[in-house]
């Protein structure tokens, strides 16, 4: 008796909750570290891109618009459904090669936990930086902290603890996204865009592209609906050009670390306030 | 009679759905207009035209319980004749005196112009029956007022019952006859902008020929931002109905730089046309010295002292 | 007819040299560069002063004496640089009167405002932020915030001394030192703050004042000493500014143009509405970038509003600026008036009804009367551009919704004004305009507690509370 062919997967974007092939009908052949060929990957063009950003836009006024608390259960959510697919993550990882299972293991242990942490911030990073202000004068006067909008991601090197680590801050304070994928590790980008599409995440608040960053990227940066760009996948000649781009409407911009980054270690808030608008509201005080 | 916007009052229910449609006022927003105007700088020529100005427009007032003839004669001859030592100076356009004191300061200015105010329906609390304050008014007017300054009243105001407010205004207009009707709202007890504005409605639609502020006895008295808000009154009720209404604001006016923002705030809200004694009149009494004293300064070029003025 | 006799206000108070250096390292300085520009009063288009235009040799002179004085300054502790600002705070106290006259003179803003408005502001800034330069700690940025170094600023012309305290409290709160640059029609107060830093022993290098343009502005923006740039000014420059930092990594925030809408629902506190659309666009003759510029009023009361609207405008006295009972002073330069007329003209030819109150224009200097358009549509230029001056483009609306979708309609998204006696009405209104400050029932208030800043294209970061802490501290 012959052993069962496997039915392998068909790896296609991640746009407005849905998972269509590149418009453009391309698709790239992605290898483990050894060259041994693991699947082929839609390979976005820019008018995927505008899509995305259509998808980011339209999903906007619904989740900024969520409570604080919806938001963080969706998170949570999402860690959920990422520790349940722990197995496919590991083994997508390890087929990858250059990291074993135990190290795949704690990556992906990581990244629910992650999800978890950045889950129990959504109702409270209003508070952290949020003032009310004492101006002198008869005036209640209170600065909260809002969503920019639509943020571009160039999301880092590196399977799904980084990936995860970029979009999570951005999304539960508010804003939706439109990720570009690491080139060399799409696969669990668009296996974690399964775990979204089934996590009560409302389509669209995250768009996932895989391809070439140095393709897409520019597109998103300089795109005139996108309100920030997240650069930190970027290479330096990449970065300087995006951020050029991005000066067109003034994005807000979060520039490549200065060093490489250690996704282990405790990530601060500055992801989440790198997408943070202050709006400060003042009414009369009197009778 | 027959008053502009009467029909309002035809029910309790129209006359509330009418007041609580004004707009509403901002206190902070009022508050800020009149310190701005507060701020306006009236010197030389326009100080003194300012000065004269408010001289004419004073209600010269005493409301005691020791206000006796001879303190009345006394007031009324300055009245008439504010500084002794300069003809010059205008008299003031009337003074005001509890009801019992008509006959006297009528005696006192005959023939000088200068017109005799009562207060009446049961000055300063309002706390009596209709009749009273009706019996009072007419006889105020028997014994010679030319003007009644009457109070609302107030308890009936707070407790939303503006058609008793309406009808004792109505009745008491009724009693003025020939005589001038000015409606105190006494807007310190009324708390609130909005009450200022509502009660300045509901006097005008019910006949008043002035509304006036306070009646002295309550602190607050007279302020600028409460004086702004019954302009903008007497401005749109003008506009609504093309009848004109003046205001007085009365109670703690001292001095004349607080006389002279007092009209600016007039010239600025309700416009020019009520800078006249007809439309609008400051309700005080030492303010007539200081008046004085700055008029002086202005003709000589040293400052006044008050043992140049009379006391009176 | 009650006429106010001119009540202008002494300008003996002020002493204006006849030319300016430049103030580097605690010193007045000639500059190496051989432009020099007259600056004008702009009511009389009077010469005031001949101030020095800083050439590239200039500003980095000025950058290295920041530099240098960077590591004396940042290691100082906080509590004693929070002392030097108290004393900076307290000069401008007590020159406040000559302050404001030299405010006017050079801007031509009203001296009503300049008194009342800019000095106690610019006051009260410096002693907010004198108080944070010893409490960093407690700030929300980490236990031991840093400085980032050379703060490189450059300011506008509308509010030039509050726009320098707006920049340089802040920045030397957090242990930076800073060049900055006075906008060019602008100079004096700039040049006169020196002389403060001077009384208040400051040590030298800490403030450094560089007078020009824009090629001045560029030089110092893009000098590789300056680890920190701070714009306030047009969305124009600033986007030249961010993409001419791309690939730096100095640290930006930007606070540039604006076209608020001023929403008026029907049930709004009238009066107050129209003294708030008055101030929100007729303030500082519109000069100001958070400017009520777009008044968006209900349909079911468009009309009254605007019978009020004209009425109220009739009482503004226009005029020389110096006279304390002048509510619009002058334009502040030929330029500006022109571009001001431009657009005016083309509100006119897109087909708005254009209205002004009967207003005499004096012969010299620069004026435009306060200006209505009605009848305006979201296409046109009137209420799509930034004026920057008296002008009012009037919009109509229907239902909240339509309200906050014309209100957002616009790549800006600096201020907005909501009028509404409804609390809820004006929270629903507030949590959906995507603007940085919302006024509602008042317009134009600042205060040094409140950060002020944009979304959009309005620019980035916030200037004022402990929020205008974040872009001076490395975080």
């Amino acid at each position: 008796m012959s052993e069962r062919l496997a039915v392998n997967k068909t790896y296609k974007l991640f746009i407005g909750g849905a998972f269509p092939r590149s418009e453009s009908g391309r698709s790239y052949v992605v290898t483990s570290s050894k060259g041994d060929f693991l699947a082929n990957a839609a390979r976005a063009s820019r008018k995927d891109a505008r899509d995305a950003v259509a998808a980011a836009r339209k999903a906007f006024p619904g989740w900024s618009r969520a409570t604080a608390y919806n938001r963080g259960q969706i998170l949570y959510r999402i860690a959920e459904m990422l520790e349940g697919r722990r197995a496919q993550f590991v083994a997508e990882i390890t087929a990858m090669g250059g990291v074993g299972v135990k190290q795949a293991g704690e990556m992906v242990d990581a990244a629910v936990d992650r999800l978890v942490w950045y889950a129990g911030w959504s109702d409270k990073i209003g508070a952290v930086l949020g003032s009310a202000n004492p101006v002198a004068g008869p005036y209640f006067n209170l600065s909260s902290p809002e969503p920019s909008g639509v943020v571009a991601v160039v999301a880092p090197q590196g399977p799904l603890l980084g990936l995860v680590s970029v979009i999570a801050p951005v999304i539960v304070t508010g804003n939706t996204c439109v990720v570009v994928a690491c080139e060399r590790a799409p696969l669990p980008a668009i296996t974690l865009a399964e775990v979204l599409a089934t996590s009560d995440l409302p389509g669209g608040v995250v768009n996932i592209l895989t391809g070439s960053a140095a393709e897409i990227a520019p597109w998103l940066a300089g795109h005139m609906d996108v309100n920030g760009i997240d650069l930190t996948g970027a290479d330096p000649e990449l970065a300087v050009t995006c951020e050029e781009l991005a000066a067109e409407n003034l994005k807000r911009v979060l520039r490549p670390p200065a060093a490489p980054v250690n996704w282990l270690a405790d990530p601060g808030i500055e992801r989440m306030t790198a997408f943070l608008e202050t709006k400060t509201v003042w009414h009369p005080i009197g009778v | 009679m027959t008053t502009p916007l009467a029909e309002v009052a035809s029910s309790p229910s129209t006359l509330r759905a009418f007041l609580h449609g004004l707009p509403g006022v901002d206190r902070v927003g009022a508050d800020a207009r009149a310190a701005m105007l507060g701020t306006r700088s009236i010197k030389t020529t326009a100080k003194k035209q300012a000065i004269d100005l408010a001289i004419g427009m004073v209600d010269l007032t005493t409301l005691e319980g020791a206000d006796t003839p001879g303190k009345i004669r006394a007031m009324c001859a300055k009245a008439v004749r504010p500084d002794p030592a300069d003809a010059s100076v205008p008299p003031v356009a009337a003074v005001c005196v509890y009801p019992d004191l008509v006959a006297t300061a009528v005696e006192a200015l005959a023939g000088s112009g200068v017109k005799v105010a009562s207060v009446a329906t049961s000055f300063p609390s309002g706390r009596s029956s209709l009749e009273v304050k009706v019996a009072e008014t007419s006889l105020a007017v028997a014994a010679g007022a030319s003007e009644i300054d009457m109070v609302i009243d107030r308890g009936a105001f707070l407790a939303g019952d503006y058609l008793k407010v309406y009808e004792e205004i109505v009745a008491t207009k009724h009693a003025c006859a020939d005589a001038h009707l000015k409606v105190i709202l006494e807007t310190g007890e009324l708390a609130t902008y909005d009450n200022v504005r509502r009660a300045s409605w509901l006097a005008m639609i019910a006949g008043a020929d002035f509304i006036k502020t306070s009646t002295g006895k309550v602190s607050p008295a007279a302020t600028l931002p409460v004086t702004l808000v019954m302009l903008e009154a007497v401005r749109d009720f003008m506009a609504a109905t093309g009848r004109k209404v003046g205001v007085k604001p009365a109670g703690g006016i001292r001095t004349t730089k607080d006389a002279i923002k007092y009209l600016v705030l007039v010239n600025e809200t309700a416009g020019p046309d009520w800078l006249h004694a007809d439309w609008f009149r400051l309700g005080a009494s030492s303010l007539l010295n200081d008046l004085l004293m700055q008029r002086q300064k202005m003709a000589t070029g040293r400052y006044a002292g008050p043992d140049y003025f009379t006391l009176d | 007819m009650f006429e106010y006799a001119p009540a202008p206000e002494s300008r003996d108070i002020v002493d204006i040299r006849p030319s300016y250096g430049l103030f580097i390292n605690g010193e007045w300085v000639e500059p190496q560069s051989e432009a020099r520009h007259k600056t004008v009063n702009p009511a009389t288009e009077e010469v005031l002063a001949e101030v020095a235009w800083a050439g590239e040799a200039d500003v980095d002179r000025a950058v290295q004496a920041a530099a240098k004085a960077f590591p004396v300054w940042s290691a100082m502790p906080g509590a004693e640089r929070a002392k030097y600002l108290f004393r900076i705070a307290r000069l401008i106290q007590e020159r406040a009167r000559e302050l404001a006259v030299l405010e006017t003179l050079d801007n031509g803003k009203p001296i009503r405002e300049s008194r009342d408005v800019d000095l106690p502001l610019v006051a009260a800034h410096f002693f907010y932020y004198a108080g944070w330069a010893d409490k960093l700690a407690y700030a929300g940025f980490g236990p031991d915030p840093r400085p980032l170094g050379v703060a490189g600023q450059v300011i506008p012309w509308n509010f030039p001394l509050l726009m320098l305290a707006w920049k340089i409290a802040p920045a030397l709160a957090c242990g930076n030192t800073v060049v900055l640059k006075p906008a060019e029609t602008t100079p004096l107060t700039a040049l006169a703050f020196a002389d403060i830093c001077r009384q208040a022993d400051l040590p030298p290098g800490v403030v450094n004042i560089v007078t020009g343009a824009g090629e001045t502005g560029a030089a110092l923006v893009n000098h590789p000493g300056v680890d920190k740039v701070a714009f306030t000014g047009s969305t124009e420059v600033g986007r030249l500014i961010a993409r001419s930092l791309a690939g730096t990594r100095k640290k930006l925030t930007l606070e540039l143009g604006g076209k608020a809408a001023n929403i008026v629902f029907e049930d709004a506190p009238l009066d107050q509405a129209v003294e708030g659309v008055v101030n929100g666009i007729f303030f500082n003759q519109g000069h100001v970038c958070c400017a009520g510029s777009r008044l968006l009023v209900q349909e079911s009361i468009a009309a009254d509003l605007l019978e009020a609207l004209k009425r109220r405008l009739g009482t503004m006295r226009l005029g020389d600026p110096l006279d304390k009972n002048t509510d619009i002073g002058a334009i502040n330069s030929a330029e500006q008036l022109a571009k001001i007329r431009e657009l005016s003209e083309a509100g006119e030819a897109e087909g708005a009804e254009r209205w002004s109150p009967a207003c005499p224009i004096p012969d010299r200097g620069y004026w435009f009367p306060p200006t209505v358009f009605t009848g305006v549509a979201q296409s046109h230029r009137i209420a799509r551009e930034e004026i920057f001056g008296p002008v009012l483009s009037v919009l109509t609306f229907r239902t909240p919704a339509e309200a906050v979708e014309k209100a957002n309609n616009t790549p800006y998204g600096l201020s907005a004004g909501v009028w509404t006696e409804k609390g809820s009405l004006m929270l629903w209104t507030a949590s959906r305009l995507r603007a940085g400050v919302v006024w509602s029932n008042t317009f134009n208030r600042f205060d040094p507690t409140s950060p002020f800043g944009g979304y959009k294209e309005s620019g980035y970061g916030r200037e004022g509370g402990r929020h205008g802490l974040e872009g001076y501290l490395a975080l």
